[in-house]
């Protein structure tokens, strides 16, 4: 088990490592001058080989990575060319916005996906039909698209939640749920198609096997076939699409924390790519890659835990 | 789906493996666009995304308006004859712009598939047929890729080349190419053990001509069920990329730009929500429709479960019961009424598949009786319709299908759910896959106990399952219930599974071919063990099974089916010494070394 932990957390490195390189290399390739850029039309000469010298910008690339990884580990993340607020202290103020987005919407598009996915196996035909007709529609609508059909019908038409902002948990959680109940459930929607579909897979094989004949042969109850036996021998691959959901659930929402105009990460990183603001872009990269390392890690020890196999 | 669910875990990559390239319905492109054509769903998103490529290509020929063209006096306007799709704030005609906006999405789409493709088909076919070390690399390089949050690299590669439409759509082909190298490798890896495979490089075929001859095309369809879920998502990624205005520059159409523009006059005019985004929402659907129309057609869709209301149905016998249960119990009173009492069953899936043709069979309290034929001739259906475990397209009849006197023809799901266990039990070949995985041996006894005897508490029901392994001569029952099945052995887990079918106290047990699956020291143990319960018990065991060394053995009497009817009934001596059917004297024959004692 420690080895299995092992080997994750060696490969999470990796792949911050990864990403941080890419979102570096990437920033070589903009055209023109980034002190220039910076400085603009104002600033003497003088200035202007201050700003190479301290950013580095006359050193062989390596050498300028080597010294971005050295600030890194230092917990310093630089500063927006735009308008100098360091980088680190905009994503520590950030991510628990984008955080309360994503926690509540993966919980809930994991309860509501395996119900509707076991539901599509067990209850009699027009309900399952209906069920994945939903789900056919829930994946293919953009999340986007529907965030704003949500504020068109429930913030516009009828004016029960609110079309934008964000009230913070720590001031007023009844504000800060009625404000979320929105972009939650556009990013949902999709998330929920998807574990409803792979609960449906495994629930098919589950009690399409052999042991399942046997219990059903010994008398056991079906809630306890289906809701107890099916749904555990399902779990593992239940475990990855939620892994993976939420990996989806992390890009969706950046669009929904543009259409409720939250400030949360996404909102920050789509301002920082319209305003070439590259040093907030490689932060916010590695922030959503650690993100996702931590839930690589926690699926894992969930694998790990699921797996009787393992545990011996 | 979001750009970063297109590597999921596909059963089907499995599946297709199983079913093999020969035969089945898409091994070839013929098959394969037959198989489309007959399902209507699938077939009407091939056609209407045929039909709106065609007609986003077409724009300049065919839209009515300039997409650029500004009215204003007739800004924000619902559809009429005029503008069959409305006007935008600015007064253009949405329906043209639709048209050509489709140009860069349908664009960012090819990009991307091509990206996907050509990076996760070969490192996919590499992977899978290059050996353990090549593989673990580049399926190591895969996972990586997948773990990467795809958008923030698409954001910080738009953030140089920005208004680009390539750059992006290929980097995400790039970084999801992990879910579709899985899928190629995984065929490969099915297809290179394939006969024709191994035949094909015994006649000396080099590698490369292997892996595009023979693996391409079973690789091909799969890799093709990928690619359509793949281009739902690359859409959607570029839908999204023009709403955040990261695409086509304006004035210049695209659908994400069109739903952008339709978010800022949303309190105004919510209409112009409609056609933009809907338009990505169907072309999506429509991509995800056909790839799972082309997976229905590789692979077999599974059939219904019949848990829960969709059971076969028992029907109601044609003869009224009176009248011939009448003859019956009158000759059954001078004996004991037997424990399971068959009159004319017959089971059909189905039009025109006969399982069983009128079997009749009565036994007895104490007896062992054999149930005696080659594969298919109805034996283990029989048994199975006794407990109500045949699959959803079954069709039951019969005079009368009584167990311990009652007649469970007609019985729904509950009622059967009443007497499994309880007044019948079952054992079956696979003792190893017949328990449950996920839980200890205790833990499912535990569960059987709690379901047949309620009112035990914690204690007691822990005694009864040390009990119930105890009585299956399992030697250490407390060491036992903390193992799962695959800690066991052949004999150790049928020997669980026989505890498990008496936990409830039947007073018949049905074994379907017990010992098959055991080695032959093994069996003699559990036949012995079969023999001992019965005689302590008194309990009737119907053994089901295709080899007469078994039933002489164990059996007192022997029925012999063939075809789904009774052609033989007799005492075990007596249909060894004296055989009357044919069929039984060339199963004898057929069968080696029989002591007749």
């Amino acid at each position: 088990m420690t080895g299995l932990i092992t080997r994750r957390i060696v490969v999470s490195i990796v792949v911050l490592i990864v990403v941080s390189f890419i979102t570096f290399i990437v920033q070589s390739f903009i055209p023109g001058d980034p002190a220039r850029a910076i400085l603009g039309t104002t600033g003497t000469p003088q200035q202007y080989h201050e700003l190479v010298k301290t950013l580095h910008l006359n050193e062989p690339v390596a050498v300028q990575y080597l010294e971005y990884m050295s600030h890194l580990l230092r917990g310093d993340l630089g500063s927006s060319l735009f308008n100098n607020e360091p980088v680190a202290s905009q994503l520590l103020q950030r991510t628990p916005v984008t955080l309360s987005l994503l926690v509540p919407s993966t919980i809930l598009l994991a309860v509501i996906g395996v119900v509707l996915g076991t539901l599509s196996v067990t209850a009699p035909r027009p309900i399952a039909r209906i069920i994945d007709v939903f789900s056919l529609l829930g994946l293919a609508m953009p999340n986007f698209w529907l965030a704003l059909l949500l504020v068109s019908a429930f913030a516009i038409a009828i004016p029960l939640f609110p079309a934008v902002g964000y009230t913070p948990l720590a001031s007023d959680p009844v504000a800060w749920a009625i404000g979320l109940a929105l972009p939650v459930a556009a990013l949902t929607v999709a998330g929920i198609a998807n574990v409803a579909k792979i609960t449906r897979d495994g629930m098919l094989e589950s009690l399409n096997s052999d042991y399942v004949r046997t219990l059903r042969a010994s008398g056991f109850s079906s809630a306890s076939i289906v809701w107890k036996h099916g749904l555990r021998n399902s779990g593992i691959s239940i475990v990855t699409i939620l892994g993976i959901t939420f990996i989806g659930a992390l890009s969706g929402s950046v669009y929904v924390e543009d259409v409720f105009a939250l400030p949360g990460l996404g909102s920050l990183i789509v301002t920082a790519t319209n305003q070439h603001d590259i040093p907030v872009i490689q932060g916010v990269a590695l922030d959503f890659t650690l993100i996702v390392v931590v839930l690589n890690l926690i699926t894992d020890v969930v694998y790990i835990m699921l797996n009787p196999k393992t545990r011996r | 789906m979001t750009i970063d669910e297109v590597g999921l875990a596909d059963p089907s990559a499995k599946r297709v493996g199983r079913e093999g390239s020969a035969g089945s319905e898409g091994s070839s492109l013929r098959g394969l666009v037959a198989g489309i054509v007959g399902r209507p769903i699938a077939f009407g998103s091939a056609i209407f995304l045929i039909a709106i490529i065609l007609a986003c290509l077409a724009a300049p020929l065919i839209a009515p308006y300039d997409p650029l063209h500004q009215n204003l006096s007739e800004a924000m306007m619902l559809p009429s004859p005029a503008h069959i799709l409305g006007t935008d704030d600015l007064g253009r005609d949405v329906f043209s712009r639709l048209l050509y906006g489709g140009q860069p999405a349908f664009l960012g789409v090819l990009v991307g598939s091509l990206a996907c493709f050509l990076v996760g088909v070969p490192l996919g076919l590499v992977a899978g047929y290059g050996g353990r070390k090549l593989d673990s690399v580049i399926s190591a390089v895969g996972d990586l890729l997948l773990s990467i949050p795809s958008i923030v690299v698409i954001l910080a590669i738009l953030a140089v080349f920005n208004h680009n439409i390539a750059a992006p759509m290929a980097t995400l082909g790039i970084l999801t190419s992990g879910g579709l190298l899985r899928v190629v490798r995984a065929v490969t890896l099915e297809a290179r053990d394939q006969l024709y495979v191994r035949a094909a490089k015994v006649s000396g075929l080099g590698p490369f001509r292997i892996l595009f001859r023979h693996i391409l095309p079973a690789v091909a369809g799969p890799a093709l069920v990928q690619l359509g879920i793949f281009a739902g998502v690359a859409l959607t990624l570029q839908a999204g990329l023009g709403f955040l205005g990261l695409d086509v520059p304006p004035p210049n159409p695209s659908w994400g730009n069109m739903i952008g523009e339709a978010a800022h006059v949303i309190s105004n005019f919510p209409w112009l929500l409609v056609p933009s985004g809907g338009i990505v929402a169907l072309t999506t659907l429509a991509f995800g429709l056909l790839s799972d129309g082309v997976h229905d057609t590789l692979s077999n869709a599974r059939k219904a479960i019949s848990i829960g209301t969709r059971r076969s149905t028992h029907a109601v016998r044609g003869v009224p019961a009176r009248s011939q249960g009448a003859g019956a119990d009158s000759e059954a009173s001078t004996v004991e009424a037997p424990v399971l009492d068959i009159a004319d069953l017959r089971v059909s899936f189905g039009a025109g598949k006969v399982a069983v043709a009128g079997v009749s069979l009565a036994c007895s309290a104490g007896e062992i009786v054999g149930l005696v034929g080659e594969s298919g001739s109805g034996k283990s259906v029989t048994s199975l319709a006794c407990l109500g475990l045949l699959p959803g397209n079954a069709t039951v009849t019969a005079q009368r299908l009584a167990v311990n006197g009652v007649d469970v023809i007609g019985f729904s799901e509950r009622q059967f759910r009443d007497i499994r266990g309880s007044e019948i039990g079952y054992i079956s070949q696979e003792p190893m896959s017949s328990l449950d995985p996920s839980f200890t041996v205790g833990s499912i006894l535990r569960e059987a106990v709690r379901r047949h005897e309620p009112r035990l508490d914690r204690r007691q029901r822990e005694q009864r399952v040390l009990q119930l392994l105890a009585e299956v001569q399992l030697p250490s029952p407390e060491v036992t219930v903390r193992k799962y099945s695959f800690e066991l052995s052949g004999g150790m887990a049928q020997r669980v599974c026989i505890a498990l079918a008496l936990a409830g106290r039947p007073k018949l047990l049905i074994a379907d071919e017990p010992t098959t699956a055991l080695d032959v020291t093994v069996q003699a143990d559990i036949l012995d063990l079969l023999r001992q319960l019965r005689d302590r018990e008194r309990l009737t065991i119907v053994l089901v099974t295709h080899d007469l060394a078994v039933v002489a053995d164990i059996c007192e009497r022997v029925i012999v089916l063939q075809n789904g009817k009774v052609v033989e009934q007799a005492s075990t001596d007596d249909l060894f010494s004296s055989p009357q059917h044919d069929y039984t004297k060339s199963l004898i024959a057929a069968t080696p070394n029989i002591l007749v004692a």
